[in-house]
């Protein structure tokens, strides 16, 4: 018992921790821009859907998604681009806004944690064979799969995605195709800030949101990305599998340690694999 | 001297040494020996960014190992401190050689992420691992005795040690070993064609930095008799790099015109705001957009781009001597 428990929680915390970093690795394999904001704007999800519970739950987490989306899209369109072939300078940017936006998230919503239960229709538990799974974080790990399959499709089967890939292969010679690039930059940026925003909402019910939310996220993210390799959705997967198991049974077992044993994981992927379980390119 | 900057540091030493007879009171005196310990932090920090271009998001963990060790020894342990501090700056430099071994695997932007990751791991042990840590409340140390318990005193030996690992870092940018290191930076191929061994000088120079890191945290604990997880967090890791960039990439003496910007806006801001986070975060943005190269290269271009742009509107004969726009970093 104690021991599906745990899966079960795993597969939950990585499922939160895969829309978040998804976006990340996305961006990053795209752009080449580490988005050090991804975890606040993770926390601002989980802030604006805990205030606009009003909507019903599905109406808050989607209204936090775009509202994330659009800001990503804004941060891209004026910080981003202004810096654009500076890569150290793009990522200080978003860590300064990073700073930024947890500040202001403490001004507006206070330190308090806020709890937020979770929608009625999921508050039981569902049965299999004697054994009683929490239904929210059920339905977290068959979200995390839609969404896993909806980008899978949407990079691997429309226009859109085609033009995705071209530009991660060759952004010059995608350009010079007449793939409006920057345009395409600006769509994953708000694709990844609205997944972030999504998971921040989504993770309310089961983390609550309280402020260093985000600095507490951002390395799980960073982990996940680097394990299952920078740019890949399967490794995205892949990564926040096993993070999601090593944090949650981490602290099961050895509380006290659980962010010392994240170290291992890390240390055996660069060791064998620097790139990632999925990274085409050394990291 | 061969070295310039080895002079000017030195000039510089003698003019700081009267600080502590030209200002009014104890609380300047307190901020002057915090841009000090502050100023060798970001020493350690251009180290690995500016002379090895190996921007690292994670030096708090260093500060604070040392920090939390060298207070648990004296403390708990009832070490002296002659030897808790060797040991404090010796458990960073062990820590440098086996995170090095990690996050040296990759380079660039991973490299920061993987030292933003490590650095917040060590934060999440310090928070979580109540027991040796105390968690969230932090270690406090009973007053200092003798030289220590004086802030005069406190200030001199923090401007010898300071001033020391300058020196040091100085010498070293000068030597072969620093040589190889801005090589390394600038072209890492084809230093690894001319036969140089890449991994092992930026390994030297992290670990190197890792251990002054150290020394600031046992400086840190001198002055401030208290340390929280705080001090291990992301916030601090990104106020060392902001000194570094501030001050100048790479330059000898931008850390501490960094930290001094930095020490001072924090302590002005705190008088009227607490919202020192949001005004990080914006200082980030404008040096970062306006003045990428550090604030005294930055304010120089801005003023002969000012020049230019008035000589031009007073006539069309006048033609800038130098080219108005740099190429940025």
């Amino acid at each position: 018992m104690f021991w599906i428990n745990g899966l079960l929680n795993s597969f939950a915390f990585g499922a939160i921790l895969f829309l978040l970093a998804v976006g990340f690795s996305l961006i990053f394999g795209l752009m080449r821009v580490a988005n050090l904001a991804h975890g606040a704007l993770f926390m601002l999800g989980g802030y604006i859907a805990t205030s606009a519970m009003g909507l019903g739950f599905a109406g808050a987490v989607l209204a936090a998604g775009a509202a994330c989306a659009v800001f990503g899209g804004i941060l891209e369109r004026t910080l981003i681009r202004r810096l654009a072939g500076r890569e150290l300078a793009q990522v200080l940017g978003t860590l300064g806004l990073a700073f930024i936006i947890a500040d202001q998230c403490l001004l507006v919503w206070s330190g308090d944690p806020i709890a937020q239960p979770a929608p009625e229709a999921l508050r039981g538990a569902v049965g299999f064979g004697g054994i009683v799974f929490p239904a929210y974080r059920l339905a977290l790990v068959v979200l995390a799969l839609v969404a896993f399959l909806g980008i899978w499709a949407l990079v691997e089967r429309t226009t859109l995605g085609a033009r995705i890939r071209a530009a991660v292969d060759d952004r010059e010679m995608a350009r010079a195709m007449g793939i409006p690039v920057s345009r395409l930059f600006t769509t994953v940026f708000c694709l990844g800030a609205g997944l972030a925003g999504i998971g921040g909402a989504l993770a309310a019910p089961i983390m609550s949101v309280y402020p260093g939310l985000d600095s507490e996220m951002l390395p799980l993210a960073l982990l996940v990305v680097i394990l299952g390799g920078i740019g890949s959705l399967t490794g995205a997967l892949a990564g926040s599998l096993v993070i999601g198991l090593v944090y949650t049974f981490g602290q099961m077992l050895l509380p006290d340690l659980a962010y010392v044993i994240l170290f291992l994981p890390m240390v055996v992927v660069l060791a064998v694999r620097p790139q990632g379980f999925f990274g085409r390119q050394a990291a | 001297m061969k070295n310039p900057g080895l002079k000017t540091l030195g000039i510089l030493l003698i003019c700081a040494a009267a600080v502590p007879l030209v200002l009014p009171g104890p609380f300047y005196l307190s901020i002057a020996t915090q841009v000090l310990v502050y100023g060798l932090f970001a020493v350690s920090v251009n180290l690995i960014a500016g002379y090895c271009g190996m921007v690292s998001l994670g030096h708090a963990a260093f500060l604070g190992i040392a920090g939390y060790a060298f207070a648990l020894l004296t403390t708990s342990t009832g070490w002296p401190l002659w030897a808790a501090i060797p040991a404090a700056v010796g458990l960073s430099v062990a820590a440098g050689a086996l995170f090095g071994l990690v996050a040296l695997r990759t380079s660039g932007l991973s490299f920061l992420m993987i030292t933003l990751a490590l650095g917040q791991i060590v934060w999440g042990v310090a928070f979580r691992y109540v027991d040796l840590t105390n968690g969230e409340n932090g270690i406090s140390m009973p007053r200092f005795q003798g030289l220590l318990a004086n802030g005069t005193g406190l200030f001199y030996l923090c401007l010898v040690v300071t001033g020391g690992c300058l020196a040091l870092v100085t010498i070293l940018a000068g030597s072969p070993l620093g040589a190889s290191m801005q090589g390394v930076r600038d072209q890492p191929r084809r230093m690894s064609t001319l036969g140089y061994d890449v991994w092992r000088i930026r390994y030297a120079a992290y670990v190197l930095s890792a251990g002054i890191a150290g020394i600031a945290g046992v400086l840190y604990m001198l002055l401030f008799r208290f340390i929280s997880p705080h001090t291990l967090s992301l916030t601090v890791s990104s106020e060392a790099v902001l000194m570094v960039i501030a001050g100048g990439l790479g330059t000898t003496f931008g850390p501490i015109v960094g930290a001094a910007l930095v020490v001072l806006l924090k302590n002005v801001a705190s008088a009227y705001t607490d919202r020192w986070p949001t005004l990080l975060g914006l200082i980030f943005l404008f040096i970062i957009v306006v003045v990428p190269e550090g604030l005294l290269p930055g304010a120089r271009r801005l003023m002969r781009t000012l020049g230019a742009h008035l000589a031009t509107r007073r006539g069309p004969t006048a033609i800038p001597a130098t080219p108005v726009k740099e190429a940025r970093p």
